[in-house]
């Protein structure tokens, strides 16, 4: 195409393989087309720093940006039967599910974190998208009853990150049943008198919109993230006509009274502090790298986090 | 008239057969053509015990669409007495694919709920086809929380292909609506029954199904996506539904295994269809011996109870 590409990528690319750095240096961005650089990329938590558009960003990263000094212990989740339907599609489902660890590095479409925000103590859960489209199967469910047992055990917020096309197909009904699963969960954290909130980020449709990602005490949004029952293409091919401008992206449902707030990834961090501390009845954070003054609140925090 | 199914075609020609000669017979006195109608008559009822033995996933999908299965008006009607319809969900709009009222259940006071797909054309239309919008799973949460208040127990009828995808559906937080009515249905301290009666459609369903005991008529089938949304996604051709359907363990039967109904309820040789008033009351009784069961453990241990049948679910797999 041109020597950019033809030439100098090649070059780069080879220089930086035999040195065994990341394969894509660059990223494209999707919507406006920049290339990005992969450290640039990183310290602007995945967002396009042309044109603010979010890109997906795994559960690890999102912790280690989220979490004080990227510190948080795992919380681990109970590991559910393999191919509880013996599915099989074109491929068999555990086939899909090897293939996905290798890709991601990960065991599941979920990963669940404790540990402190701005020194406040908080269990995390945030689903993988790029894990088989982040579906929420047994574990996810799993990780989601962890979360906020675990949440219910320490006397702590429950943040969820939403990502997922919706429910896993190959666990057919099982898949399903997390809905009313995840929902039990969700009750335990409430009763206990516990804050549940819920990021939603691009894209969380399908079952897991209609179940936990819904019952936030506070639902935040990433902007434009794609947030739906049913998706764009279903409607348009149900209702023959074309749907509006931004239809189920986060400001349209901020529009709709469906969301509390749509936030920026950049602020998302302070914001989760601010509105914590206030729903746990705790002082204000005490902003840039100061040492926290002793609260009553931080030495049973503190233990708490060192338990496996 | 007898709607035929694809696969009951041959069967189709032969009770065909059967009721021309009939007609024919009316007409002319003098013939007697009974011994070969009946003759017909039989070899229909064999091919259709045939069909019926063993019926494929896809199939049992077929059967639970058929349009002249009994529906929830059916059900609330031979069922149920003083019933009174509650409209509306206070907020937006009354929607009709969801029915829901007080009525007596043998005597008792009960909440009885249920998607209803229409029987002809223009009920068809009026009720959706049985989708609900937001408005429908917010009156559900609504009468569910009356129920509550009031201590009646409540009885939902499943048959729903899925929740309604329009854009004002959408608009009005048709995600956030279906949560809310499993939320409800979790949370409410009286007993919850549910039938699925036809097509449990994937979260549509899931609003209502989420119940202390849960049966499933003989063909129905309860699944997280159509077969044919599945086989369009995982197979890129919505024609591989029949292989979809086997994947998805849809079928009542499967679900029993799984832990994910309670009971099955046999329907009428050649399905609900062929008989509705024997499928009603056996929809009937299985009712009555769901709620039995429950008995009154009190408001504390029905929710909990709820809740573990729920935590618990999928620990075992088909083999188990």
């Amino acid at each position: 195409m041109n020597w950019i590409t033809n030439y100098v990528r090649p070059r780069i690319n080879s220089i930086f393989s035999r040195r065994e750095m990341p394969e894509n240096l660059w990223t494209k961005c999707d919507e406006c087309g920049t290339m990005l650089f992969h450290r640039e990329l990183s310290d602007a938590l995945n967002v396009c720093t042309g044109c603010g558009h979010h890109m997906g960003i795994t559960p690890r990263a999102r912790f280690e940006a989220l979490f004080d000094g990227g510190v948080f212990a795992e919380v681990s989740v109970p590991k559910p039967i393999d191919d509880p339907l013996k599915f099989r599609d074109q491929k068999k489902y555990p086939e899909r599910l090897r293939a996905a660890q290798k890709s991601t590095g990960e065991t599941e479409a979920m990963l669940v974190a404790e540990g402190e925000i701005g020194r406040t103590p908080i269990v995390a859960a945030a689903q993988d998208f790029s894990f088989m489209g982040g579906s929420m199967g047994m574990y996810v469910g799993n990780a989601i009853v962890a979360a906020c047992e675990r949440a219910v055990a320490l006397k702590r917020p429950l943040i969820l990150f939403s990502a997922a096309g919706g429910a896993r197909m190959q666990e057919g009904i099982l898949s399903l049943m997390q809905m009313p699963r995840s929902t039990v969960a969700v009750q335990m954290l409430k009763e206990a008198g516990l804050p549940y909130i819920v990021v939603l980020t691009h894209p969380t449709t399908g079952g897991v919109t209609a179940s936990y990602a819904m019952l936030g005490d506070i639902q935040i949004a990433e902007p434009n993230a794609l947030i739906c029952f049913a998706g764009p293409r279903v409607i348009e091919q149900t209702i023959r006509e074309k749907l509006p401008e931004g239809f189920q992206r986060a400001e349209y449902l901020l529009d709709h009274g469906m969301l509390d707030r749509v936030t920026p990834r950049a602020q998302l961090r302070d914001e989760l502090i601010a509105i914590t501390r206030m729903l746990m009845g705790l002082p204000p954070a005490v902003a840039g790298d100061l040492p926290a003054p002793d609260s009553p609140e931080k030495a049973p925090a503190e233990k708490a986090a060192v338990q496996p | 008239m007898t709607t035929y199914l694809d696969f009951e075609k041959p069967l189709a020609e032969i009770e065909g057969k059967a009721e021309e000669l009939r007609a024919l017979a009316r007409r002319n006195a003098e013939m007697d053509v009974e011994a070969e109608a009946a003759a017909l008559d039989r070899k229909a009822a064999d091919m259709l015990r045939d069909l019926y033995k063993d019926l494929s996933p896809w199939r049992k999908c077929q059967v639970a669409r058929h349009p002249d299965r009994p529906h929830c008006r059916d059900y609330i009607r031979a069922l149920f007495t003083e019933y009174t319809p509650l409209a509306g969900d206070r907020n937006f709009a009354d929607d009709h694919a969801v029915m829901g009222g007080l009525a007596r259940f043998r005597d008792k006071a009960v909440m009885v709920i249920g998607h209803e797909k229409g029987h002809d054309t223009k009920t068809r239309i009026e009720r959706n086809f049985g989708m609900a919008r937001p408005e429908g799973y917010r009156k559900a949460v609504r009468l569910m929380e009356m129920a509550d208040r009031f201590g009646l127990p409540v009885v939902t009828l499943v048959d729903t292909p899925g929740a309604y995808p329009g854009k004002g559906a959408e608009e009005r937080g048709q995600s956030e609506a279906i949560a809310r009515s499993t939320e409800a249905c979790l949370t409410i301290g009286v007993p919850l029954v549910s039938v699925i009666i036809g097509e449990g459609g994937s979260g549509g369903a899931v609003a209502f199904a989420t119940a202390d005991r849960l049966a499933m008529l003989e063909h129905s089938v309860y699944s997280v996506i159509s077969p044919e949304g599945c086989a369009s996604i995982l197979w890129k051709d919505a024609e591989k539904m029949r292989e979809a359907a086997e994947a998805l363990r849809l079928t009542a039967q499967d679900l029993l295994k799984l832990g994910v109904c309670d009971r099955v309820i046999p329907e009428p040789m050649g399905g609900a269809q062929r008989d509705p008033t024997a499928t009603v009351a056996a929809v009937g009784d299985a009712i009555a011996a769901m709620l039995g069961e429950i008995g009154t453990p009190g408001r504390a241990a029905l929710i909990k109870a709820r809740r573990r049948k729920y935590l618990d679910m999928g620990s075992k797999g088909l083999a188990a």
